[in-house]
């Protein structure tokens, strides 16, 4: 089978059901983990924030829309949310080229596994997939070049929302209630520690997300706020038994709206004072 | 030493071809038709865990009928390659007509250059945008495709199924007119008696064309068992 005109036989190799090792093997120039030189990623775009939050039915992941270079804003309306499959998410920060190349091939990844074995992976599993991977890039880490990803799912075996934090060598720790990554994560971080709830519905667990970046934007240069006179607003998903999906702009536009709203009345944007 | 005889090159060909025939024949079918909003996969198979029908790529499917462990490694191969090919360009730069044309090759090179060829016969299906554009490539074991329009069958008994799905077949059929007419086609294996299938007996699959990205899905038993009393 080896010879030519059909499939080269590493097609035809039985055992693994790994996307990523496939490509290794065959094609290691295709891998994201480039040979890129370089002393740090100062001249890279960086995308910056993301937070996620358990809900009383899952998880929701939202973004900003920020990519630097520097002190120069790279772009405006960088996606840095994405849905991993059916039943997770993935926000990157970190150097946004090998950050979206990452979560390609993760994506591509967990369809590759499901495809050929018939079965998705667990949720710990697709968690430990994403940790292996990230540590085949800490020689990039090391030079400036780092992806800080941050993953969450449904839990179909254990039926509830789940979130797992990644540090440059691929540590992997699940977090309890919420969690930020990127540079404006500590602002995040305290701002979801003041309104998040436990058992709060998907909705208000969006406006705490949005609270939370605008929280980080306001005292974070990188992260960006949400652009109203553009119409660019967080990227935001959710994860519930159901499935994972993005809400798309008409969704959101009208909440940031409304907290732009109370914001102009309290500039805590405490959620609570609303409610 | 012993000198070998001499066997002609369409002798050779031809024994093989029997071969192949006969272990394909001894299998249940599998049929695939084209339905108004997508395409049907059935295929009689109790097990629910060895798949006669997957899914290769978002708008691509795969059935297949002989000997198991053949198919398989053909079906990882396809999986892999689409998967390759869509990493490494883009998801739209995956169709049907590449891997048919993958499989064809393989499954050519196979029969021609080992002793045993493969014992399978496959469909690559690829929804598109309308019926129009839909495809079905059937491939044989000796790595002949034909392109085929509206219905396929596979497997043993494949020509009376297929004479039966020509008289019941019309362009744009509801999904449950579609699995009704394939389900009855299949019932007729052989020089049996015809059958009645129960859905619990068959693997039945779609590639909805209305689905946003993997149209591939599978239709579960209880879904099934409404479709077809419908």
């Amino acid at each position: 089978m080896s010879r030519s005109p059909g499939l080269p036989g590493a097609f035809a190799l039985t055992g693994s059901a790994s996307f990523s090792e496939f490509l290794a093997a065959l094609h290691p120039d295709r891998l994201p983990v480039a040979n890129t030189p370089g002393p740090d990623g100062g001249w890279a775009p960086h995308g910056t924030t993301i937070v996620a939050l358990r809900t009383a039915d899952g998880v929701v992941m939202a973004g900003d829309r920020r990519a630097t270079m520097g002190n120069i804003i790279a772009q405006h309306d960088i996606e840095k949310v994405f849905t991993a499959d059916d039943h997770s998410l993935i926000g990157i920060a970190g150097t946004a080229g090998l950050a979206v190349e990452l979560v390609r091939l993760f994506q591509v990844e967990l369809e590759h596994y499901e495809k050929i074995e018939g079965v998705p992976l667990s949720l710990d599993g697709k968690a430990n997939r994403l940790a292996s991977m990230l540590r085949g890039q800490l020689g990039l880490a090391m030079q400036g070049l780092a992806v800080v990803p941050l993953f969450a799912g449904y839990d179909l075996a254990g039926q509830t929302g789940r979130i797992f934090s990644y540090d440059v060598t691929g540590g992997r720790y699940e977090e309890h209630d919420f969690y930020a990554v990127g540079s404006g994560s500590s602002f995040a971080r305290g701002s979801l520690k003041k309104l998040y709830r436990r058992q709060a519905t998907a909705a208000d667990s969006v406006r705490i997300a949005l609270e939370a970046l605008y929280d980080a934007a306001d005292d974070d240069s990188a992260t960006g706020g949400p652009d109203v006179a553009r119409g660019i607003y967080p990227v935001v998903g959710t994860v519930t038994v159901e499935g994972s999906r993005i809400l798309g702009d008409a969704e959101i536009g009208p909440l940031v709206g409304a907290m732009l709203e109370s914001r102009h009345e309290s500039a805590s944007g405490d959620a609570r004072e609303g409610a | 030493m012993s000198v070998p005889f001499y066997v002609s090159p369409e002798q050779l060909m031809r024994d093989k071809a029997d071969f192949a025939r006969k272990g394909i024949a001894r299998g249940r079918s599998v049929v695939v038709v084209q339905y108004d909003d997508g395409i049907a996969f059935v295929a009689e198979n109790p097990s629910r865990a060895l798949h006669k029908i997957s899914e290769l790529y978002d708008r691509i499917g795969f059935a297949a009928v002989g000997k198991y462990n053949e198919f398989e490694s053909l079906r990882v191969a396809g999986v892999r390659l689409a998967d390759l090919r869509g990493y490494s360009y883009d998801r739209s730069d995956v169709t049907g007509r590449s891997l048919a044309n993958a499989y064809a090759q393989t499954l050519g090179t196979i029969f021609t250059e080992t002793p045993k060829p493969f014992e399978v016969e496959m469909v690559v299906a690829e929804v598109g945008a309308s019926s129009a554009d839909d495809q079905l490539y059937r491939l044989m074991f000796d790595g002949s495709v034909s392109d085929e329009h509206g219905y396929v069958a596979m497997g043993g008994s494949a020509e009376r199924i297929n004479q039966a799905l020509a008289e019941g077949w019309q362009d744009s059929m509801s999904l449950a007119a579609a699995l009704r007419l394939a389900v009855a086609a299949l019932s007729e294996f052989g020089d049996e008696e015809p059958r009645s299938l129960t859905a619990s007996q068959l693997e039945v699959a779609v590639l909805d064309r209305s689905r946003p990205r993997r149209a591939f899905v599978r239709i579960d038993t209880p879904r099934l068992t409404s479709l077809l009393e419908a």
